[in-house]
């Protein structure tokens, strides 16, 4: 019979595995928890925080030069947009950094429409990663108020 | 009678190395990402680097105090063995910081590393050409932090060995001359 923490380090492992085949985390992120260690064990966790903190504060700057009807700045949005590619990069947030790399695209070529878009988009991919991750880390907590260690798990 | 010493013969120095302390390579770190700045800053800790990170150009300057008109200033005792700086940055660039420092007497020695998320040839050739000691690119690996941190101690060992080396040859001929003296 499967004891709770091992059911808990399977849900663990299963969803981990899952974060990456569908395309919301890579390699970059496995970088990430390799320097995390027993002197830094919340590493991870205060980076990917300061991650969704900074997407708030980039993401609210390019609304509101989108904002400006009329008068958009596409360097200034597309400034944010590089920052935000450069940050979701070092985490291993590959769905918004896919996303910037459109988003730059409708930037250069001025395309408003398509801003919109991809703003509304890179918005709903960062809350999406931000809710997955607590819940993993949620997992991790979880397996080691049960008295277990968290598993390595292999991508 | 023999010669009295002078301890200028000897150039007996407490501080051997350039080293900010045994084998701890002291690293400037500049980025205006707080993520990037949160991230390097862990990769030079795990690697036993004692690390300063700023967030622009400007404050490592300020830092080196190089800020002055006084550009060969600088803040005395302060040993840096590496500066690591992001390239894209508002105000001063990474490149404009690359240059000020090449153009210090009292930190041109210092090896400038410049990290980019983009791969722009003409702006590696550029940033090597002004003297950069390497172009990495972003996100940096743990793999490129301990390979110049490796190519940095060997400098310091061989910087140390000649100098032992010196110093010996120095001691040998002082006791040659102590021998002729008879003492």
């Amino acid at each position: 019979m499967d004891t709770l923490v091992a059911q808990l380090q399977r849900q663990f492992r299963d969803y981990t595995i899952s974060l990456y085949h569908q395309g919301f985390l890579d390699d970059q992120f496995t970088e990430l928890k390799k320097l995390q260690d027993e002197c830094s064990p919340d590493f991870v966790a205060e980076v990917v925080s300061l991650f969704f903190e900074d997407c708030e504060k980039l993401i609210g700057n390019m609304a509101r030069a989108l904002d400006q009807t009329g008068n958009v700045d596409f360097n200034l949005v597309g400034s944010s947009v590089h920052q935000l590619k450069g940050s979701s990069s070092s985490v291993g947030a590959k769905r918004v950094k896919g996303l910037c790399i459109t988003f730059k695209e409708c930037c250069d070529s001025q395309n408003f429409e398509g801003c919109v878009r991809c703003l509304q988009q890179v918005d709903i991919e960062y809350k999406s990663l931000k809710a997955k991750l607590q819940d993993l880390f949620n997992l991790e907590q979880q397996i080691v108020q049960a008295g277990g260690r968290i598993p390595q798990v292999d991508i | 009678m023999a010669e009295v010493m002078r301890s200028e013969t000897l150039n007996i120095s407490n501080n051997t190395s350039s080293l900010a302390s045994p084998e701890l390579l002291h690293v400037l770190a500049v980025d205006d990402s707080i993520v990037d700045r949160k991230f390097i800053e862990r990769l030079l800790r795990v690697s036993s680097c004692k690390v300063t990170v700023v967030d622009s150009a400007t404050r490592a300057l300020q830092y080196l105090g190089l800020d002055g008109d006084n550009n060969s200033g600088g803040v005395e005792d302060l040993k840096i063995n590496l500066i690591m700086t992001d390239y894209s940055m508002p105000g001063m660039t990474g490149y404009e910081l690359l240059k000020k420092i090449k153009e210090s007497s009292a930190f041109r020695e210092i090896p400038v590393v410049i990290m980019s998320s983009e791969n722009i040839l003409p702006r590696i050739d550029r940033c090597l050409e002004e003297g950069a000691e390497d172009f990495l690119l972003k996100p940096v690996k743990l793999a490129d932090v301990k390979r110049l941190r490796d190519s940095l101690l060997k400098a310091e060992e061989r910087v140390f060995k000649n100098m032992m080396h010196k110093r010996e040859l120095e001691a040998n001929d002082i006791y040659s001359q102590l021998k002729r003296a008879k003492i």
